[in-house]
């Protein structure tokens, strides 16, 4: 891969977050999270935290006044999961990192290694007011597809918030493939590297000269799984299939450090009490409702309503890279929520809900302290909309990253400009515009 | 389109296809046989479509979009006997079931000019995959009807999404995919039941990244794009040598099943949808097509249509385009969320295409996003202009207009009744008619259609 060049790029164009000034967004609906909405409210932002939400649009000196009027004001939206800086084109290998077919590693594979400060969907997504994303790998040679980040969109970033943040692994239908070809081969292959990290973890060396040991965990993977072991890293399984995710649910009773989440979970809302029960946490796209596989042939786009009521967190998010879902449209799919609970027999969110499954829910989830609400001291991650965010007329028309204003300009939008209607041709070619 | 992990080729290829058409139904007088005494083609196949019982219905005090750019505030609509009669302010009510719509919006049902509902059903397992015979650049002899497996789950939930009408097209894999068909979204026991009656069928044709790779791997032509114009240059010479031959026969000829649908392109009753994304390709095609003496309906996908929206216009070809899918391929890695609307304020034909199972339940949210990215350049386009590129622009560019793609008396009644502003993410719709049958409704679980594959299945007539 031509990384270096790319990241070389990416360097130059990573200009200047400079330091800010104080910065008042005054007068908007504002959406804390952590409380009722604010009508014509202002939030104080200084030195990159929030040093204040309140009523009333009064500003206190040395603050520049943004005026927000009308809009909607809300903490930037955090993509539960995604591929967002690993993979600049999904359909070229070259450019996409998510996974290694033939690898020698799985579980040790760090994806922040990948991260690409330069990848178009970085500005792509952060002008839809998307301001942080988790960003997982998707397994190659072996169930385990590795360590996943947590990305901050604000420019010039070029590392990750979290860089070795959970453990990722595929289970059900596509693990089972991975492992051999059936679900008893995934189990198998899942909990033998669990055990032989368990012995990593006890101090036995690795590899062992004994009869037990087996060579189809690396060293490498056994120790980074003992992350997971002792709760430095939480382990997200990908499973949909009601009847694997009991058999996952067995995880954190096995392992008692291992913090169990669940991705996709699409058959989620059949066992949705055992899983509240088990206080697992769960992210999914919750728009799948059509039997795409025989593991989901329960989906329905009342699985999040359920799954909330039951008492389980969930977090959206776009667990595959995929031209029809993507972290920018995470707000609609919150919406999409909302309007299912408005059917009759259907089970969707509140307003509240819908929006903290997109915000404050993946914050939680993966212990991002003071993101994804906005109350004194917490991350000057904020976004200004033209008015309802999940709705589909709505612009992301400010967004602030750690207090900074960032720019909403990408690649796609200097395009469109390029190509806007109604223009006549000039003196020179079109690649002189810009 | 899934585009995950092992099954990105397949993914990538799905999205595609090639378009058949409707045959008009038995009852009709079959078409002209072609000359030279040849079979007729067009007679391979023939719709068993019935419409399902309906009452006479109007709807009142509505907001009415009629899908070619009108619309009437506290308006109504009346139809029966399949048929839309009356639209305006006001219409006759007696003898109907009268339905209160305020507060409510009623559109024409949404057409979707690319969609592989049947032939990638779900699940989508390996004995589902019916939608590209790979095995030869041209492959115009296949019909999209024949890989149509009536019992997909998902009609049902286009049909929840306010879909009456879809166009189902081969996939991508090859030149000349095959023919495209254009359905009633009726579950049927069949796939016949289920074609529309006297819709054109298409040619779907591809260009750009997936023919070359498929065949390019195999170390087969084409392997470059003027691999793939030149194989399709040479396929047209072949149809305009058979066209000649057929015209000239004084007897019965072989049949050639791929002539028989290229000669129905040239004749100008089979329409062209063709698979290409960059604006150059287009281009390649648009003199192409010159050449050999044939029209592109529309180009599919054209990620990049904004680039020659001028070009497009000129030559009368529909683009039809997502509202924001972008780079997953490199071909695509131009698109941006304001090619709709770009392409419609140049003038163009422009149509919001699904060619997804999920993508087609929410077509209405799709034109509602590229809208509001246009608006955010000053482009002023109104709500019901928008809903144009789901009502009488695709139906134009499957030849189908004379029948639907808008509420006008005379008009076959595919109408939808939402429950709110279908523009709006929290809309959905109420009930959907085709031709005046109510087929859904979502008060009713029993008009709430379940396929057999459904049936004692976990979640079996679930709220989806």
């Amino acid at each position: 891969m031509k990384r270096l060049l790319l990241l070389s790029t990416a360097l130059a164009l990573a200009t200047g977050a400079a330091a800010q000034d104080r910065i008042a967004i005054t007068g908007g609906k504002v959406i804390t999270n952590a409380g009722a909405p604010i009508e014509g409210g202002t939030v104080l932002l200084n030195d990159g935290v929030v040093v204040g939400v309140q009523a009333g649009t009064s500003v206190p000196a040395g603050y520049t006044q943004v005026d927000a009027t009308g809009k909607w004001v809300t903490p930037g939206v955090i993509a539960g999961i995604s591929q967002i800086g690993s993979a600049e084109v999904a359909g070229d290998e070259s450019a996409n990192d998510q996974s290694a077919r033939n690898a020698a590693g799985s579980a040790a594979l760090m994806l922040d290694v990948a991260l690409n400060p330069g990848e178009t969907s970085i500005p792509v997504s952060r002008q839809e007011g998307v301001t942080a994303a988790i960003v997982g790998p998707s397994p190659g040679r072996t169930l385990f597809a590795g360590q996943g980040y947590v990305l901050s969109l604000a420019e010039g970033q070029t590392n990750a918030l979290k860089p070795r943040a959970f453990q990722y692994v595929s289970y059900g239908e596509r693990g089972a493939a991975l492992a051999g070809g059936s679900r008893p081969s995934a189990w198998n292959e899942l909990t033998n590297a669990l055990e032989e990290a368990k012995r990593v973890q006890n101090g036995l060396a690795f590899p062992m000269r004994d009869q037990h040991m087996d060579l189809r965990v690396t060293r490498d993977d056994a120790e980074a799984l003992t992350l997971v072991l002792r709760s430095a890293q939480p382990l997200l399984v990908r499973v949909d299939r009601a009847s694997d995710i009991r058999q996952v649910l067995k995880l954190p009773s096995m392992y008692p450090g291992l913090r169990l989440v669940l991705v996709s979970a699409n058959e989620g809302w059949m066992v949705a009490d055992e899983i509240a029960r088990a206080g697992v946490p769960v992210i999914t796209l919750g728009m799948q409702n059509r039997p795409e596989n025989f593991e989901e042939l329960g989906a329905t786009m009342s699985n999040v309503g359920r799954l909330v009521a039951a008492g389980v967190k969930v977090a959206l998010g776009t667990p595959d890279l995929d031209a029809s879902f993507q972290p920018r449209n995470l707000p609609h799919y919150a919406g999409n929520m909302v309007a299912q609970a408005r059917l009759p027999g259907g089970v969707g969110l509140t307003w509240d809900q819908a929006f903290a499954s997109i915000s404050r829910a993946p914050a939680e989830i993966f212990g991002l302290s003071g993101h994804g609400v906005l109350r004194q001291g917490a991350q000057g991650d904020v976004v200004i909309w033209s008015g309802d965010p999940l709705e589909l007329s709505t612009q992301a028309e400010r967004v602030f990253i750690r207090g900074v204003p960032q720019t909403l300009e990408s690649r796609q939008t200097k395009l469109a400009r390029r190509y806007l209607p109604g223009r006549e041709r000039g003196d020179l070619p079109e690649a002189y515009r810009r | 389109m899934r585009i995950v992990g092992i099954g990105l080729l397949a993914a990538l290829l799905a999205g595609c296809a090639t378009t058949g058409g409707g045959k008009t139904a038995a009852s009709q007088p079959a078409a002209p046989a072609l000359p030279g005494g040849s079979p007729d083609a067009e007679s391979a196949v023939s719709s068993t479509y019935r419409p399902w019982p309906g009452v006479p219905t109007v709807i009142a005090n509505v907001t009415i979009y009629d899908g070619k750019g009108g619309r009437i505030d506290n308006g109504a609509v009346r139809f029966e006997a399949g048929r839309v009669v009356a639209i305006g302010q006001s219409v006759d009510t007696g003898g109907a079931t009268v339905i209160d719509g305020r507060g409510k919006w009623v559109t024409p049902g949404i057409i979707d000019i690319h969609s592989h509902l049947g032939n990638y059903p779900s699940p989508g397992v390996p004995a589902h995959s019916n939608g590209n015979e790979a095995t030869s650049p041209a492959r115009p002899e296949v019909w999209s009807i024949h890989s149509v497996w009536p019992q997909d789950p998902g009609f049902s939930r286009a049909l929840a999404g306010g879909v009456t009408v879809l166009h189902v097209l081969p996939g991508s894999a090859n030149l000349f995919g095959g023919r495209g068909s254009t359905l009633k979204n009726v579950y049927g026991r069949t796939a016949q039941d289920m074609l529309m009656p006297a819709a054109p069928w298409s040619l779907k044709m591809a260009c750009g990244e997936n023919p070359k790779r498929v065949y390019g791997s195999k170390g087969q032509m084409p392997q470059t794009r003027m691999g793939n114009v030149a194989y399709m240059r040479q396929t047209w010479a072949n149809a305009r040598d058979y066209q000649a031959r057929l015209k000239a026969s004084k007897g019965p000829m072989k049949r050639d099943l791929q002539m028989e649908t290229l000669a129905g392109v040239l004749d100008g009753k089979i329409l062209v949808q063709n698979h290409c994304y960059r604006a150059d390709e287009m281009a390649n095609i648009i003199q192409l097509s010159h050449e050999f003496g044939y029209k592109v309906a529309a180009f599919h996908h054209a990620v990049e249509a904004y680039k020659i929206a001028d070009l497009l216009k000129a030559e009368g070809i529909c683009g039809a385009l997502w509202a924001d899918w972008w780079g997953f391929k490199l071909e695509s890695y131009d698109g941006i969320e304001e090619n709709l609307p770009f392409l419609h304020a140049a003038g163009g034909c422009a149509i919001t295409h699904s060619d997804d199972a999920d993508g087609i339940q929410r077509l209405n949210q799709e034109t509602a996003k590229a809208l509001a990215d246009g608006r955010k350049w000053g482009l002023q386009i109104r709500d019901e202009e928008a809903w144009t590129w789901i009502a009488i622009n695709p139906a134009k560019a499957l030849g189908i207009a004379d029948k639907v793609g808008s509420l006008e008396p005379g008009k076959q009644a595919d109408v939808v009744l939402w429950n709110g502003n279908p523009l709006s993410v929290y809309s959905r719709p109420e009930k959907v008619w085709i031709d005046g049958a109510l087929l859904y409704d979502t008060d009713d679980p029993k008009r709430r259609p379940v396929s057999d594959f459904e049936l004692g299945q976990p979640g079996e007539g679930d709220r989806k």
